[in-house]
């Protein structure tokens, strides 16, 4: 059984304030709620309008971290196996990697992937929006919601459809012959394009949550948290992405 | 140091293996000194009581500092002998006239191959390797140059001799190590390491499996013979393969 | 309002909950240590699971043994376990910042165990390949029993593992960064969070990679990529299918960049303890707080750079080995600088310290004790020319052993007759204590000492017998067989502590609210409202008394 924690007894000050000095002050801390500016008599969640996003900001941002670092090594594992040729008998340079010419419809994805982030920052922008938000915490009803969504659902279409370039481009590449399997060259760009698919799939997931979010949650705060940390994820997945198709298209 | 055993390790047999014992028999004495006096002083700030009350104040970080820098220069000068030693064994390859020698590890067994003379190593296929037909290696017998090629399972070298053996593996890693010749380098599919010493003191060394390579990987050993160079010459006499036109003999 | 247990996201709770696990994974790690110590010594001994044991069987001990303990023991609970119990109070914070991302992280964590436990009962059992698993043994199933289906779970579990350390570690990071109540600067924080912090980034970037390298791993097994398998492969005389170039050199260099932060990932946190258990129980602050504080990222930081040197001999490039070389040898400089802090403060604190020394200190003096010896030996591995000769032998076994088992897990140890009080609201038994940490001192010297002789002597790692057609690996037999013995009476010893711990919550004396009379403030946790003033170690010592000032003042000390 976890301990029952003892509290010190509080006590008010009673400094000596010498001749003439101030009264007495009481400084118990007050139970919950407020009230004053003393920070600590906040209960932690309420200590200001950016505390709790601040914190799932941060959250996101170590999680990025991670993940960049996931990407690294696969983009590692590609330049080694890019020079991993050796020196034949005869001081040829032999090497078994064969560039890939990418299909051209990665660009289009690219571009609708640009956009989707172009779309999700307006609905961010929108719920934070300060009148917006303003009326929605007073209650009067939701403009910044009514807003947003139709931008969130613009990102969700224009993701999807950027997944499915994705997939026409593997179908494409499929029919010339390239496989994951066939050169060590089509390993990469399958294993790298299938990674990046598979968090931007979890991105639409989470689109979709922020979307239901904006209508089932009742804190302003937590709407836009949801948002928030969606549309920097989102934009990360459209960084990380443009990094992998330079890598793509130039560095092989 | 030459023949002395430097604590348990075995007794020495290369060349190279002189200077390395050295460096290792003063690293050990130093670093068992730090030990000892690390030790010592842990039991004397225990036990010691000083008879009057020491001040509050926090003791100059000299008393750190000192020790420190001690330490910092007994790194140092560790990193940059070994660094030496290191540059010369392995940062060049071997001589132009040292022996060379292949050697190829296999789930569990060590082979030898000596190039014959004409001095050329044979190709080599994997899909020709058939041990239970006598092709562990995969030889390819349409090479002419792999026709003198000698495959054996003890590495036979003469003594006083450059040699330059050539490791590789055909299916997992294993580490090729002789303790007695202080040389070790792992075995890697794909690539092929070169690391030279010479053998001195003739003698019977073994030669053990340094990186596990599956279930028999503490039965994979072999031997290396070091021999005077007629008993070198005669066991390469009779170990050459005979040519079917009978030459070679 | 705590909810019903499996769904708690209370951080004590969940503490509580790690720690169990780890005790858990400890116990069965040991168990197999000690069939692979009696395996060596009596390899046609019957032993329960498995009968006489074959080599595989013996492989197979020692891989799921250095799994268990170097991932669910010496990461699970001096990261996830000690921090989810102490850290938010530490800093002053009623909860984590995310107790979700810790919840999650440990059912991730139970789930992993349990897949990585049933590797042993399923066809061909339990992998072969050491925790290092280099490929193509581990890329290829038919490369020796276990391989199979064994080395699949082995990394399903591995890569389950990474993600829960990261989650957990996301969570720590947001915790300590923005959850500190006011007047906590970084400066005034506990040296244990400056461990938990730099320990929480390097999870971070080291666990990534190895999750990468798992999922390449596991595309090269099933979906016939050749990340590190290369071509003309021939297994028991038949050629593996075709794979293109791979090399074995690439996982090499991706686990060795997780394999060596993961090492100091398991002592950090044992570092940041020490420090402040030695000022706890000499009476005095810490020897150069600043100081401390930037060894500990000293050694983070560096700690990323190193990793070449577990591959010396591996087929690396010789002047990278020196590169390594040198970085190694820096490494050494922060670590000598911790121990000689430490021992300062033993020096000092001679007149003041605690009488008698009760059991968390002398965990703590073992700690020194071992990491000192194991540190010791880390200059010698350092340096290439000799590291060629003791690479992958019983001396490098020692070394880890030494800085590693032992005096990671005295830390542990410590740790846990420290913060009992506060798990139980009990103390444990300070007779107990007492002979567990003798009995256990005596038995790991006894066990590990001696093995730097048979490293030197060239005994090589993984070997499950002593047999072969040379000869010399044979003389070892007694040293072995003295080395097992000394385990066996170190494993023995080890059930004391399980039954002071079962005894002691029930029986035990209770601890009152601050037994320890420290200053840090997991001691005095205040539900509303908190104001640090003053540093984390202000212990002031005149004449014979213990008086300290503890962190956290209810009153603002305001003119």
């Amino acid at each position: 059984m976890p301990a029952t924690f003892t509290r010190t007894p509080a006590e008010i000050d009673r400094k000596d304030t010498g001749i003439g000095g101030k009264p007495p002050v009481d400084r118990r801390p007050t139970g919950g709620g407020g009230g004053d500016d003393n920070w600590d008599n906040h209960p932690q969640g309420r200590r200001g309008p950016r505390e709790l996003l601040t914190r799932y900001r941060l959250g996101l941002f170590f999680g990025l971290a991670g993940d960049l670092m996931f990407f690294i090594a696969l983009v590692s594992a590609f330049f080694v196996r890019q020079n991993a040729g050796h020196f034949d008998l005869r001081d040829n340079y032999v090497s078994d990697w064969h560039p890939l010419a990418i299909p051209p419809i990665l660009w289009i994805n690219t571009a609708v992937l640009l956009l989707s982030s172009l779309s999700i920052e307006m609905a961010r922008q929108h719920l934070f929006h300060e009148v917006d938000v303003m009326e929605e915490w007073l209650g009067l009803g939701r403009p910044a919601v009514r807003r947003a969504s139709p931008w969130l659902i613009a990102t969700t279409v224009l993701g999807s459809l950027f997944l499915l370039g994705q997939w026409i481009a593997w179908q494409q590449l499929s029919s010339q012959g390239l496989n994951f399997t066939t050169t060590q060259n089509s390993h990469f760009f399958y294993l790298i394009t299938a990674v990046h698919g598979i968090h931007l799939i979890l991105g639409i997931l989470a689109l979709m949550i922020a979307l239901c979010a904006l209508f089932l949650l009742r804190r302003v705060e937590m709407r836009q948290i949801v948002v928030d940390c969606t549309a920097w994820y989102w934009h990360t997945m459209g960084i990380f992405w443009i990094f992998l198709f330079v890598l793509l298209t130039c560095f092989q | 140091m030459g023949a002395d055993r430097i604590w348990w390790m075995p007794p020495d047999g290369a060349l190279h293996g002189i200077a390395i014992d050295r460096l290792m028999w003063w690293n050990l004495v130093a670093l068992s000194v730090l030990f000892i006096l690390a030790h010592l002083f842990l039991f004397a700030a225990l036990i010691r009581r000083k008879k009057t009350t020491s001040a509050n104040a926090a003791s100059p970080l000299k008393w750190e500092l000192v020790p420190l820098i001690l330490l910092i220069v007994i790194y140092a000068w560790m990193a940059i002998s070994a660094q030496q030693l290191w540059a010369v064994i392995r940062y060049q390859g071997a001589a132009p006239q040292a022996l060379q020698v292949e050697v190829t590890g296999r789930q569990f067994q060590w082979y030898f191959r000596y190039p014959g003379q004409d001095g050329v190593f044979g190709k080599l296929k994997p899909d020709l390797i058939n041990a239970p037909a006598g092709n562990p290696l995969g030889l390819d017998r349409t090479d002419p140059h792999s026709a003198d090629d000698i495959v054996s399972s003890v590495l036979v070298l003469p003594a006083g001799r450059e040699v330059d053996l050539g490791i590789r593996s055909i299916d997992v890693i294993h580490g090729f190590f002789i303790p007695g010749m202080r040389v070790k380098q792992n075995a890697v599919p794909g690539m092929e390491m070169h690391i030279h010493f010479t053998p001195s003191v003739p003698g019977d060394y073994p030669i053990l499996c340094s990186q596990v390579c599956g279930s028999g990987h503490a039965r994979m050993q072999a031997h290396l013979r070091v021999v005077s160079t007629e008993e070198y010459q005669s066991w390469l006499m009779s170990h050459t393969p005979l040519q079917s036109d009978g030459a070679g003999q | 309002m705590m909810r019903r247990w499996p769904f708690t996201t209370d951080h004590r709770a969940i503490a509580i909950a790690y720690l169990l696990l780890s005790l858990f994974a400890v116990a069965v790690g040991t168990v197999l240590s000690v069939f692979m110590r009696i395996h060596i010594i009596a390899p046609n001994l019957k032993l329960p699971f498995w009968g006489v044991v074959p080599p595989e069987g013996y492989l197979a001990l020692v891989t799921m043994h250095g799994t268990l303990m170097v991932f669910f023991v010496l990461t699970t609970a001096p990261v996830n376990g000690l921090a989810s119990l102490v850290l938010p109070a530490q800093i002053g914070a009623r909860r984590m910042a995310l107790p979700l991302l810790n919840a999650a992280g440990f059912w991730l964590t139970t789930l992993s165990l349990i897949v990585l436990l049933s590797a042993f009962f399923v066809p061909g059992g339990a992998p072969i390949s050491g925790w290092t698993n280099y490929p193509p043994l581990s890329a290829i199933a038919a490369a020796g029993p276990g391989q199979a289906t064994g080395m699949d779970l082995w990394l399903v579990s591995i890569g389950i593992f990474c993600l829960a350390s990261i989650l957990s570690s996301i969570n720590l990071l947001t915790t300590i960064i923005s959850k500190r109540c006011s007047g906590m600067t970084l400066m005034r924080m506990p040296l244990t969070i400056w461990a938990w912090l730099v320990t929480a980034i390097l999870i971070v970037f080291a666990f990534s990679i190895l999750l990468a390298a798992v999922v390449m791993l596991l595309s090269d097994r099933h979906f016939a990529t050749s990340f590190f398998v290369p071509p003309g492969e021939v297994i028991d005389g038949a050629l593996v299918a075709l794979h293109a170039n791979g090399s074995p050199m690439l996982w090499l260099h991706l686990f060795w960049f997780f394999g060596h932060p993961e090492v100091y990932i398991a002592i950090l946190p044992a570092m940041g303890l020490t420090s402040s258990l030695l000022a706890n129980f000499t009476r005095r602050p810490v020897f150069g707080y600043g100081f401390m504080v930037t060894t500990t990222v000293a050694i983070g930081l560096l700690g990323l750079m190193v990793w070449g040197h577990h591959m010396f001999v591996s087929g690396m490039n010789p002047y990278a080995g020196t590169a390594f070389a040198l970085t190694t040898m820096a490494i050494a400089v922060p670590s000598s600088a911790k121990v000689l802090g430490w021992l300062a403060m033993l020096w000092r604190g001679r007149d003041s310290r605690v009488h008698p020394l009760p059991t968390p200190m002398l965990f703590t003096l073992g700690f020194l004790s071992f990491f000192i010896t194991g540190g010791l030996t880390g200059p010698i591995l350092a340096q290439p020319v000799l590291d060629a000769y003791l690479h992958n032998t019983y001396f490098v076994v020692a070394h880890f052993h030494l800085i590693m088992a032992m005096a990671g897990m005295f830390s542990l140890f410590a740790a846990i007759y420290y913060w009992f009080p506060l798990m139980t609201g009990r103390l444990m038994s300070e007779a107990m204590g007492k002979w567990h940490f003798w009995l256990s001192l005596i038995g790991a010297y006894g066990t590990f000492f001696p093995m730097h002789f048979a490293g030197l002597a060239g005994l090589p790692r993984h070997y499950a017998q002593l047999t072969g057609s040379t000869s010399t690996l044979g003389s070892l037999l007694p040293l072995q067989t003295g080395i097992t013995h000394s385990a066996l009476f170190l494993a023995t010893a080890q059930l004391l502590f399980l039954i002071n711990i079962v005894w002691s919550t029930l029986r035990g004396q209770p601890a009152g609210s601050n037994p320890w009379r420290a200053t840090t403030m997991e001691w005095s946790p205040v539900e509303k409202g908190c104001m640090v003033v003053y540093g984390p170690y202000e212990y002031r010592f005149d004449g014979n008394s213990e008086d300290f000032v503890p962190q956290r003042v209810l009153e603002t000390e305001q003119e």
